[in-house]
């Protein structure tokens, strides 16, 4: 269980090599916004904006998969959860998410059966070991996670299982990034791209964005010295500039992307229109589930009827999620919107970023 | 007892539960003062400030690697006890058992329940069992309440934290909580982690021997040190700093931790202890808890600071700053 070589990514002396360089190149007042948010909580856990140049302004955009997981989708999870005899599986962080007018976590105290697991796997067998029960999880996530539930549907259909099915709610980061870009008054000068997205898509899949838009890119890991690297990278490209799409990532993350997960993913998903909490509909930004793999899609199959959800008033996660307003900036955060009571998607997943303002702002 | 699970016979306070009593609880826990079996201990105590505590164990699994719910229930009150600055003397348990609970299992956990008083030097002196029926509770539930004396001179508390104290932490962060989550269904684990479940109260008598001025003694367990240094900065009404290279985290239990998502010091601990001490007396502090069995991997933390009253940082590892929060609910693992 030992991760190796995570020290020598949180080495201070390398840290403190990398801080230099930024702090003697940056002269430009710039705004880099991170889409990854684990990336967000990491700046914070390790202090990171502390130790940048005042030049430097780190923003975080819609990198958080519960938070961009759009009312209506939570609404549908909820009306799931109340079919009889049926078992919702989830990965932790969605349990406390607001719908509309419950929350998985509200569901579980009145007794439905929602149980949290690790992986998609986890849920395959918890449908194993309940055969006379249906079993739905709620796919949730970037193309980091759509991998695994691509293999455990491929699984499952190999096994013929007929108590098991998903919701997919998947997301893709680069449509968001070029809707990002289209948003008037969006203001970015470079994108520290996301690690784990990155492994999958690849260096390639950044190519449309940045052919468009020529804007800034360099790819993390979720050390500080990860990182603190990509900024030095971003930084040279934009005094410099040059801009590029980079790799601060290299020992991760390769110009085409685990190839044999883009081919599961292929083959049990197709990509389709998705609406995200705060962003509203993005074209071909999702993945919904093939034609081949349709008999496991939970909407299919049980139909919940969910009402149209409104977006909550006053909440300024739209503005945030893309970069216009900072979190102490929204009326709502800390007075009425806070991480017992969070009214907006950014406060509701520890990764958010006003959960994460909330917890490491002084 | 011909039957090997608990049935609601055994709640019913007829033969089946003296049975039970007789046979199973008081070869392990007995003593001359429960073995009476009145209504209540009568208590032969030196007058003086006594410290007075209970706490209710419902950990899921009931078996987990380091220890089970059984000694967590005895060495968690000692700890409370040992906590307030008191030498803990006597312990009441409460047992809540579910119809069906295997007996094998209730043998394991009341041995592990004898041993762990034995340990620490704490007698069970009354107790009470009920059973409920199957699903009104989940294998086990126990109560221990208890309590101890507390020495003349002896003056600790949460909001005793003074300027330019030193904050001390006995060992290693998120022993428990890691492993238990290891545990739980759904995650398989193959870590090599144990809890850390042990009573600390030999380690504070070394303590307070050394050092009768010590500010706070603490033990950090649900919502782990972070949760435990907010509450004391807050009754306190002082700043603390963290430093993080100082923390000692086992690298198994840091690498869960990583892969859940959790940040260690929110984990829960159920073997260690936080002393708030004034800086002169903390190496002599840190050398007594290093010689106890429990505290061969204490370290020094942080320090109290006067400015920021109520609020704890960390100095990271790269040289920023960052709050430590208090925890708003359970940590919940993400995503991704």
């Amino acid at each position: 269980m030992t991760l190796k070589h995570l020290e020598e990514y949180r080495d201070p002396e390398i840290a403190r090599t990398l801080i230099d360089s930024i702090q003697n190149r940056s002269r430009k007042n710039i705004r880099l916004m991170e889409v990854c948010g684990t990336h967000t909580v990491s700046i914070f856990r390790h202090g990171i904006r502390d130790v940048l140049p005042d030049t430097i302004s780190l923003l975080s955009g819609p990198g958080c998969p519960v938070c961009v997981t759009a009312q209506g989708e939570i609404d549908a999870f909820i009306a799931l959860s109340r079919v009889e005899g049926m078992i919702i599986t989830t990965f932790g962080d969605l349990i406390r998410v607001p719908g509309t007018k419950s929350s998985l976590q509200e569901e579980r105290a009145t007794g439905r059966d929602i149980r949290m697991v690790y992986s998609a796997m986890d849920a395959l067998e918890v449908a194993q070991a309940n055969p006379d029960r249906q079993v739905v999880f709620l796919g949730v996530g970037f193309e980091t996670t759509a991998p695994t539930i691509a293999g455990t549907l491929t699984m499952a259909k190999t096994m013929g299982l007929q108590n098991f099915s998903v919701i997919s709610a998947h997301k893709l980061a680069p449509p968001a990034l070029d809707a990002l870009m289209q948003i008037e008054g969006v203001e970015l000068d470079g994108f520290i791209m996301p690690g784990h997205v990155s492994v999958i898509i690849g260096l390639k899949a950044y190519g449309g964005l940045f052919a468009t838009y020529r804007v800034p890119c360099a790819v993390a890991g979720f050390e500080p010295t990860d990182i603190l690297k990509a900024v030095a990278m971003l930084v040279e490209q934009i005094e410099s500039e040059k801009p590029a799409v980079e790799n601060a990532y290299p020992r991760a993350v390769t110009q085409e992307g685990n190839v044999k997960a883009q081919k599961i993913m292929e083959t049990v998903f197709k990509v389709e229109d998705a609406n995200w909490r705060g962003l509203g509909v993005i074209p071909l930004s999702g993945l919904g589930l093939s034609d081949a793999f349709a008999e496991f899609d939970a909407m299919r199959r049980f139909q919940p009827v969910v009402p149209e959800a409104p977006e909550p008033k006053g909440c300024g996660c739209g503005e945030i999620l893309t970069g216009r307003k900072t979190p102490p900036e929204c009326a709502l955060y800390k007075k009425v919107c806070t991480p017992v009571n969070p009214i907006g998607p950014c406060m509701v997943s520890s990764e958010g970023t006003c959960a994460a303002y909330y917890r490491f702002h002084s | 007892m011909a039957n090997d699970t608990i049935l609601l016979d055994h709640g019913s306070g007829g033969k089946v539960s003296h049975a039970l009593t007789r046979d199973l609880l008081l070869p392990v826990f007995g003593n001359p003062i429960l073995n009476r079996l009145d209504d209540g201990a009568v208590l032969d105590i030196d007058a003086g400030r006594l410290a007075f505590s209970t706490d209710t164990y419902v950990v899921d699994p009931i078996f987990f690697p380091g220890g089970n719910i059984g000694d967590l229930a005895i060495n968690g009150t000692v700890n409370d006890l040992a906590m307030c600055g008191a030498e803990p003397l006597y312990l009441s348990v409460g047992l809540i058992l579910e119809e069906g609970l295997a007996l094998g299992d209730l043998k394991k956990i009341v041995a592990a329940m004898g041993a762990a008083a034995t340990k620490a030097d704490v007698k069970i002196v009354t107790g009470d069992t009920k059973v409920v029926p199957k699903g009104a509770a989940d294998k086990i539930f126990i109560n221990t309440s208890g309590v101890g004396r507390i020495p003349e001179g002896i003056d600790v508390g949460c909001d005793q934290a003074r300027s330019r104290d030193v904050v001390i932490i006995s060992g290693t962060l998120a022993d428990h909580g890691a492993t238990v989550l290891t545990q739980r269904e759904g995650l398989t684990f193959d870590a090599q982690v144990a809890s850390d479940s042990a009573a600390l109260n030999h380690m504070v008598r070394q303590i307070l021997n050394i050092c009768p001025q010590v500010s706070v003694l603490r033990d950090p367990t649900r919502g782990g040190v972070g949760t435990a240094l907010n509450e004391i900065a807050g009754q306190s009404g002082v700043g603390i700093k963290l430093f993080e290279d100082k923390i000692p985290v086992k690298p198994e239990v840091s690498g869960i931790c990583e892969l859940l998502g959790l940040d260690p010091l929110y984990v829960a601990n159920e073997g260690k202890l936080l002393a708030l001490v004034p800086a002169a007396q903390a190496e002599n502090v840190l050398a007594a808890i290093t010689a106890n069995e429990y505290g061969r991997d204490a370290a020094i933390i942080g320090e109290v600071t006067a400015d920021t009253p109520g609020k704890v940082f960390m100095q990271t590892r790269i040289g920023g700053s960052r709050i430590v929060d208090m925890l708003t609910g359970e940590q919940l693992p993400r995503i991704c």
